[in-house]
């Protein structure tokens, strides 16, 4: 079996941003491995070891920088990796999941992997969409959510617990090929070995184009544009507590005896 | 096509509370578009379901009986039918985990853009829909003229619309494709449960992801120890194991309504704040000055847990 880990290098707003237009400035973000990712590729990387998988190639697209998340995944494990990038990718305001969705698509087709893992979301917009809109677009069954994956791969199946609401899992079997969206917690993480980290600079990363892929700038159309980028207003009255750490923390203390949670 | 379409969500026999909010946004949509407000409500007991949700606002429920509960390929393809059949300007799907199990899927089906995690929906010649980005720090809005959109929608956002109303109830005849079922649902399973039950605590103090090292929970642990908290932790600390499940607030873990909640190395994550949210007053440390836990927060310290935790500590005992 082939499995295709898509993975995002997610931005992280520190706790000084300006926000410029639609956009923040580069300088107030920091970049690292979707976190949900990281599970999905410690999924992948877990199936390969027990020889249930016999290759995870890691996909992303994403500008140069994006390479050092990648190089993360090679070191964890994974055995190649693409990277989707050109000047019209770039030029998008805001990737939508259709348009990721497409581009996905185009590599599953290329790659024909029996099994495909996103993350059930990235951290920094959130849309939550891409994993089943291209379980649909490229026809394969999905499950997403999932907080344990059990593959039987002889039967065509893949038994999985989909996490609802408020401690409740569900539990379904779906056939495979599918696209299975990762929640945290289904497994944990390894760190890269420096081992890894030396042998992830000999593996393969190819850097293809729209181009390349077979696929024009009309993957890139949406009828969704970004129209606002701002703070949201608090209606809540916070009382802060300033001053050095004995000042706050006795104001606090004072507070949870009034309060009555402590004895006074 | 200035019409709303909702799909209603139920679990074991029971419609979730969301179905109700999401005809309180759709009738707003609707009223915004003048146009009508459907509702679908597909498998289960259709027919009690139809009845409960014949609520004011709505014009007609659109019945689909296929089965006995929820299963992803029969809603996407009732939905996309009931779509193309209807014709509605807007498609409103729950945010939740069974709505992420289908809505991308219906809005590729039917070629329509999705917005997902909606908390504001606005109609003027375009349909503008709010959501937030970045943990919570900033919201966006996103603008759409097309013709047809899937939108999901964030529970407790809208209230629930709660008086009766008398639409029209029509059996839909969807046609499903059997052979493009590939998925079963086989059963549900509980996962919290665990050493302790926090649902009943007055007074939790709870632990996130700032305190960095498993190590390190010895610190909250002793302030637990020392002011008679309950101790409680976000995801991640149990993601991680070093708590177990049964100690998650939120979402996917347990919800709380403690008179104090002191959440230290939070950041305040839609998810983490639905479980919550309705205590009686919220305290947050955190370092960072603008994590969302301060919009709910009564009171906040900005500071570092490593040197607050240990003289709160000091000045209790
Ligand atoms: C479907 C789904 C379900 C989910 N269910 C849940 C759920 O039930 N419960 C839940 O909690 N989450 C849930 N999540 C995850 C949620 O989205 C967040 O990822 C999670 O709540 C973040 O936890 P956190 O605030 O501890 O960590 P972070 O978001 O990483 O925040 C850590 C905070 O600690 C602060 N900090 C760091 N160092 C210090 C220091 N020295 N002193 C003071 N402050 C410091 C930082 O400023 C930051 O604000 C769910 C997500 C999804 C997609």
């Amino acid at each position: 079996m082939k499995a295709l880990v898509s993975v995002a290098e997610v931005a992280e707003l520190g706790d000084d941003f300006e926000i410029d237009g639609l956009t923040i400035d580069e300088r107030y973000l920091g970049y690292s491995l979707n976190e949900w990712d990281d599970y999905a590729i410690e999924e992948a990387v877990t199936l390969s070891e027990a020889d249930v998988v016999d290759e995870v190639v890691v996909v992303t697209i994403g500008p140069e920088r994006s390479e050092q998340t990648i190089r993360e995944a090679l070191a964890k494990g994974a055995d190649r990796a693409i990277r989707i990038w050109d000047d019209a990718v770039a030029n998008v305001d805001a990737l939508m999941p259709e348009m990721k969705t497409r581009i996905l698509a185009s590599v599953v087709e290329a790659e024909e992997p029996d099994i495909v893992f996103t993350g059930v979301q990235s951290d920094d917009d959130a849309w939550g969409a891409t994993g089943v809109a291209l379980a649909e677009e490229i026809d394969f069954g999905w499950a997403a959510v999932v907080t344990e994956l059990d593959l039987e791969p002889d039967d065509g199946v893949a038994h999985v617990r989909r996490e609802l609401e408020g401690g409740l899992e569900e539990v379904t079997a779906v056939e495979l090929p599918a696209v299975i969206t990762i929640q945290t917690g289904i497994n944990q993480p390894r760190y890269a070995s420096l081992r890894g980290i030396r042998q992830a600079q000999q593996k393969e990363l190819a850097v293809k184009s729209l181009d390349d892929l077979g696929l024009n700038e009309s993957v890139l159309d949406s009828e969704l544009a970004l129209t606002e980028l701002y703070e949201p207003e608090t209606e809540s009255e916070t009382t802060i507590w300033d001053g050095e750490p004995d000042e706050t923390a006795a104001e606090l203390a004072s507070f949870l005896r009034e309060t009555e949670v402590i004895e006074s | 096509m200035s019409d709303t379409l909702v799909v209603a969500e139920h679990r074991r026999g029971e419609l979730e509370d969301i179905s109700y909010e999401l005809i309180t946004a759709g009738r707003e949509l609707a009223d915004a578009m003048d146009g009508d407000l459907h509702v679908a409500v597909i498998n289960g007991d259709v027919d009690s379901h139809a009845e409960q949700l014949d609520r004011d606002g709505v014009d007609t429920i659109h019945t689909v009986d296929y089965g006995k509960g929820f299963n992803h390929d029969v809603y996407t393809q009732a939905v996309t039918e009931l779509a193309d059949s209807l014709s509605p300007r807007t498609v409103l799907i729950p945010h939740t985990a069974t709505g992420m199990d289908y809505a991308p899927a219906v809005a590729n089906a039917l070629d329509n853009p999705l917005v997902t995690d909606a908390i504001d929906l606005q109609y003027d010649e375009e349909l503008t829909v709010a959501r937030e980005m970045y943990s919570s720090k900033l919201e966006s809005v996103i603008a759409t003229d097309s013709t047809q959109a899937v939108v999901t929608v964030r529970p407790a956002e809208w209230p629930p619309t709660e008086s009766d109303g008398s639409a029209a109830i029509d059996a839909f005849e969807a046609e499903i494709d059997e052979a493009a079922i590939t998925s079963t649902v086989t059963g549900f399973e509980e996962t919290v449960g665990g050493d302790i039950d926090i649902s009943e605590a007055d007074f939790i103090v709870s632990v996130g992801r700032g305190i960095e090292d498993e190590e390190n929970l010895e610190l909250i642990e002793r302030l637990c120890d020392v002011t008679g908290a309950t101790l409680a932790a976000s995801r991640p600390i149990c993601d991680n194991e070093w708590l177990s499940k049964g100690r998650q607030v939120g979402q996917s873990g347990k919800d709380v309504t403690p008179d104090v909640y002191v959440a230290i190395g939070i950041s305040g994550a839609v998810q983490h704040v639905s479980g919550m949210k309705n205590s009686e007053r919220i305290v947050a440390i955190n370092n960072d000055s603008t994590a969302p836990i301060f919009d709910i927060a009564d009171y906040g310290i900005v500071g570092d847990l490593f040197e607050v935790v240990p003289a709160l500590i000091e000045e209790v005992e």
